[in-house]
């Protein structure tokens, strides 16, 4: 059981207001993802959450109950933090049982729990160490152990995994995903890496300058970005954007070409729009009818796809490509564009228009 | 510490090319032996007349022209300042047990009611914090002759003249504000965060500050308490303006009362000056690591 809700979470540290209104809804047994870049207000947050964070507005409820002025102690919550936050003065196992240790379990309930949780993240030969002869994928293992020790109402994870090497990262991934279905319990994820968002969430919230700027499955943060800035985020290579405005049935780049103006869009004519065309809705291989007119600007392998960067006009448009394509810079090519795919923003106010219907 | 990188770090540069520091030669470096050995003298001089003084025979103390060497060594000034001359304990020893008993009460005391605050100061969010760490800060601007004459007063009416407890108290307050800033210094290094993690796993804040923050500053709580130690051992001018009987004196004024009589016995003078000074220098001795430890904690990576 546990379900964590925040609702209009407002946090300012002297003129820097770190949470504008945070309003967030964790259901009871997801995979929960806070994604923002560096200094969005995820940490603040998952503090504000925890008790740690005096809030100058706004609640949290944790199963229903209004638990804003509740201690920490008493939320019955475990983190861990950005920091590890391990007890320098003590071993692994001492920090791991800490969380018991604090709630009174006997030594042989303890005992046994820590040793489950030391085999479930391969730690076991680190428990007689203290943090500072672990290294930092070392150091966060234990810290992860410490939350799991326990089964709280939820876990909060700041950013637990950011420390690790490239595999080690993805394998903890897969594992964190693993235990999370073993354990089922809540859990509360906060990072700026959107691989780890899109691939273990059931929901991600994209927060920026302390405010959530889309909720909704990383389906829906990917397909269905809410404004062009969570487009920009959300999607590696980035989410090529193009000034224009529709035309009548058409819709005019400001770099001079047209092309047929999709369905969906309500936007009027003569308003200022960005085209938004993600990498792989866009190709140099295919020939189609829909297409822009560019040049090779750069070519970019990355081993399983080379990214071919187009310019049109003076923009450039990032396209997905296999990995042997050939091209010079210069040479001349046409991007066939999946309209059925692309994304409509306001340029004024960076909001989707309508990409419903898809 | 007395050793220069140079010496500390071993390696073929000395050979061929010197450090830059010997740059200016052996004019120079004579020069530079020659302050250091005039400096050095200046300031051991006293202390080792103390010490020779200590354990002459009286006629060697007063021999004109004075006897650096050759004179005879005598322990009697050693027991004249615990042994009363008709056998028993000597005033002078049970000044020596005073100021145990009040340095070791105030610094306890000062401890006590200090690194709670500088926890306090360094953890949470407080009105004008700047400026009641200044105001605190302020109390020891003062030297002690300003204040001794209103404190006077005020411990006449509250009957603590002349007792231990009020010289306790009185060097806990000096204590106080200069343990609040130095240990705020020791709070500021250890992370918040252990106590948050701590907070977390279902502990009070007082908990946690008790078993994660307060077992990290045991060497600054070291360091500070040896500084007001130190204070209070060496007070001088609160002791002579606020106690008077032989039962209450402190050390400080008692050494100073064995001079102003038609004779000055120096040779004891200097004997109860080096029993003075020893417990300082033995109990800085034991802590050094901490001190160290305490002085450079800042600089090592967290
Ligand atoms: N204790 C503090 N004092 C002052 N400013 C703070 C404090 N904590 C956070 N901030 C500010 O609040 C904003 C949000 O900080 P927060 O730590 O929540 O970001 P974050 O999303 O966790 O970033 P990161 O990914 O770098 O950890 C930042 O602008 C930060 O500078
Ligand atoms: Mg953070």
């Amino acid at each position: 059981m546990g379900t964590v809700e925040a609702h209009g979470l407002r946090k300012a540290f002297g003129d820097v207001q770190a949470l504008d209104g945070v309003d967030l809804d964790v259901p009871d047994g997801s995979f929960f993802v806070v994604l923002g870049p560096s200094g969005a207000g995820k940490t603040t947050t998952l503090r504000a959450i925890a008790g740690l964070e005096k809030l100058d507005g706004g609640s949290v409820h944790l199963d229903g109950r209004d638990a804003t002025d509740d201690t920490p102690a008493a939320r019955d919550l475990a983190m861990v933090f950005q920091s590890y936050a391990l007890y320098p003065r003590q071993t692994a196992y001492d920090n791991i049982a800490s969380p018991l240790r604090a709630r009174k379990a006997s030594a042989s309930d303890i005992a046994a729990a820590v040793e489950q949780v030391a085999t479930l993240l391969h730690i076991e030969r680190l428990l007689k160490r203290r943090p500072a002869q672990m290294s930092g994928g070392e150091m966060q293992r234990v810290a992860l152990a410490r939350a799991l020790v326990r089964r709280p109402r939820a876990f909060l994870m700041d950013e637990p995994l950011t420390n690790l090497d490239l595999k080690l990262r993805v394998e903890m991934r897969t594992e964190l995903t693993r235990i999370h279905r073993a354990l089922g319990g809540t859990f509360l994820y906060v990072t700026n890496d959107q691989v780890e968002a899109l691939s273990m969430a059931d929901h991600v919230a994209v927060l920026k300058d302390g405010r959530v700027q889309q909720v909704g499955t990383p389906a829906d943060v990917y397909e269905r970005p809410a404004n062009q800035w969570v487009a920009g985020f959300v999607g590696s290579p980035r989410i090529s954007l193009l000034a224009c405005r529709a035309e009548g049935d058409r819709l005019v780049g400001a770099q001079g070409w047209s092309l047929p103006r999709p369905r969906w869009t309500t936007a009027e004519d003569g308003r200022p729009l960005l085209l938004g065309l993600r990498a792989e809705d866009v190709s140099v291989e295919r020939r189609g009818d829909v297409a822009l007119a560019g040049e090779v600007y750069a070519l970019e392998p990355l081993g399983d796809r080379t990214v071919v960067d187009v310019k049109v006009g003076s923009e450039l448009v990032k396209v997905k490509a296999r990995p042997h394509v050939t091209g010079t810079p210069g040479d001349r090519v046409s991007v066939t564009v999946d309209l059925d795919r692309a994304h409509i923003f306001d340029a004024g106010t960076g909001l989707a228009l309508s990409t419903a219907g898809r | 510490m007395a050793i220069t990188i140079d010496e500390a770090v071993p390696g073929p540069a000395t050979d061929d090319a010197p450090p830059a520091r010997r740059r200016g030669g052996r004019g120079r470096m004579v020069v530079e032996v020659l302050l250091l050995t005039a400096l050095a003298v200046a300031m051991l001089f006293p202390v080792l007349w103390m010490l020779e003084t200590s354990i002459k025979e009286n006629r060697d103390v007063y021999a004109v022209p004075a006897k650096f060497f050759g004179f005879d060594l005598t322990l009697d000034h050693y027991k004249d300042v615990f042994v009363a001359r008709g056998g028993g304990r000597s005033d002078l020893s049970g000044s020596f047990l005073n100021s145990v008993v009040v340095a070791g009460a105030s610094t306890v005391l000062a401890t006590v009611l200090g690194v709670p605050a500088a926890w306090a100061y360094s953890r949470f969010t407080l009105k004008a914090k700047k400026d009641q760490l200044f105001f605190i800060l302020s109390t020891r601007f003062m030297p002690p002759v300003v204040v001794v004459i209103p404190i006077f007063l005020m411990y006449r009416t509250l009957g603590l003249i002349d007792t231990k407890l009020g010289l306790v108290l009185i060097y806990a307050a000096f204590n106080v504000p200069f343990t609040i800033w130095m240990m705020k210094g020791f709070v500021d290094e250890v992370p918040a965060e252990y106590e948050d993690a701590a907070m977390l796993d279902g502990y009070t804040r007082l908990q946690a500050f008790w078993r994660v923050t307060l077992p990290l500053l045991v060497p600054g709580i070291a360091a500070t308490a040896v500084f007001a130690l130190i204070f209070s051992w060496n007070e001088f001018v609160f002791a002579v303006f606020l106690t008077s009987s032989q039962e209450v004196r402190t050390a400080p004024p008692a050494i100073a009362g064995l001079i102003g009589g038609t004779t000055v016995d120096w040779g004891l003078v200097a004997a109860s000056a080096v029993v003075f000074a020893v417990p300082v220098l033995v109990f800085a001795y034991l802590v050094r690591k901490h001190l160290v430890a305490g002085v450079t904690l800042g600089a090592v990576r967290r």
